[in-house]
């Protein structure tokens, strides 16, 4: 949906949809050329974009596409689509907590050691904030928020491991 | 963890504020109960922990404002807790800067005036303590706050205001408590970018307490205050 939504903005070659897409989207996962080219296809097959006439020089990135009608309802659709409030009842913190204290292993080291990566990560996100321009700021802010709900479970987790050990017990 | 009779608890040259075995009580309740903590010259450490724990009062004790009722503390190489009161409070004033949770800026003064107050105590003139004051305005954001009064500025600006007064007579190292506690997060931010930006800049080293861990992501490293001791924390990959 990424790509359909830049070729929003005016027709493009593949290698420009790519290029922009790295610089915003991708933090270190560029996508693959081949990729590229096979979404391009797809999108032309579903009437959500038009290649137009290949350009001199031949080869896969000579094609201009466009967005169509089509396409442009989607991008629309999907933006003011709120993607699902995820539940976050599953994850490897709570089920390492749990078994931790089923099994009387030291829970409360591992919560330091999680605490301790948790902030590991949130300094190099720091840095990516102060360094990097508004964009930078932007995702680096997301995953801090993140980081920090799980340090606050983590924090209240660890004051309740005593009592929280006793229920598993029982 | 041994005993800190010796007469300088300081370890390499690199340490510049050391703790040892820190014990401390008010009345019947125990608020440290054998902290310890060394930090590096230069370096931006967080002490985080639970409300409670005992953060704020290592804070008060490495400052040389608390005296442990057992335990040393050492400042470059000199013993904090055994010295006169006196001296203990003018090292305070010429080598230590101070940043609280809510600015406490003296309401009756100006912005400048409140920055320059460092100085003026240490003996500068008022006309040269006010010039060093207000190159600190255009370097934390506040050009045309000069002559502001406490109460004429927003929460963020009287607490980059306090910070500037923590930072204007160049300390050897600023001590904070909590100094976004009374902002909202986007303030926060500002304050503990500019605070940690200078601080690298002019070489200080920053004790700050915090709870949260936004705040203390802006630090080099942290530690961890629970129940009157210092928790180090095992870094382990992944």
């Amino acid at each position: 949906m990424a790509l359909l939504g830049l070729l929003d903005r005016e027709p493009s070659h593949g290698y420009d949809l790519k290029r922009d897409y790295d610089t915003y989207f991708a933090r270190g996962r560029p996508l693959p050329f081949g990729q590229v080219y096979a979404t391009l296809a797809r999108l032309a097959r579903d009437g959500k974009a038009v290649a137009g006439d290949a350009e001199p020089g031949g080869g896969p990135d000579r094609k201009r596409y466009a967005i169509t009608p089509t396409g442009k309802y989607e991008v629309e659709a999907w933006l003011g689509e709120p993607i699902p409030a995820e539940p976050y009842l599953q994850t490897d913190l709570f089920v390492k907590v749990l078994l931790s204290l089923m099994l009387g292993r030291p829970a409360e080291e591992y919560l330091d050691a999680q605490r301790a990566t948790h902030l590991r990560r949130m300094r190099e996100l720091t840095d990516l904030k102060q360094q990097g321009n508004l964009v930078d700021a932007l995702l680096a802010d997301h995953g801090l928020f993140h980081l920090d709900a799980d340090l606050r479970w983590i924090d209240l987790t660890a004051a309740r491991l005593a009592a929280l050990a006793e229920e598993v017990a029982s | 963890m041994n005993g800190a009779n010796s007469s300088s608890v300081v370890g390499g040259g690199g340490v510049i504020v050391e703790a040892r075995d820190l014990v401390i009580s008010f009345g019947e309740t125990p608020a440290l109960r054998g902290a310890s903590v060394s930090v590096k010259r230069g370096e931006v450490l967080a002490v985080m922990g639970p409300s409670g724990s005992g953060k704020s009062t290592l804070l008060y004790c490495l400052a040389g404002i608390l005296v442990p009722d057992s335990g040393g503390v050492s400042f470059d190489g000199q013993r904090l807790d055994t010295m006169r009161e006196e001296q203990r409070s003018r090292l305070r004033r010429d080598r230590f800067g101070f940043v609280f949770q809510s600015g406490q800026l003296v309401p009756e003064l100006t912005a400048e005036e409140n920055v320059a107050l460092p100085l003026l105590l240490g003996g500068t003139h008022r006309k040269e303590a006010l010039r060093g004051a207000r190159a600190w305005f255009e370097r934390l954001e506040l050009d045309g706050l000069e002559r502001h009064r406490a109460g004429e500025m927003s929460g963020g600006q009287a607490q980059r205001v306090a910070l500037a007064r923590g930072l204007v007579a160049h300390p050897d190292v600023l001590f904070a408590d909590e100094p976004t506690g009374s902002l909202d997060s986007l303030t926060g931010e500002l304050v503990m970018s500019l605070m940690t930006g200078a601080a690298r800049e002019e070489g200080t080293t920053v004790v700050l307490v915090t709870h949260e861990p936004r705040v203390a992501a802006y630090a080099d490293r942290e530690v961890i205050v629970r129940d009157g001791r210092v928790t180090t924390i095992a870094t382990v990959a992944g």
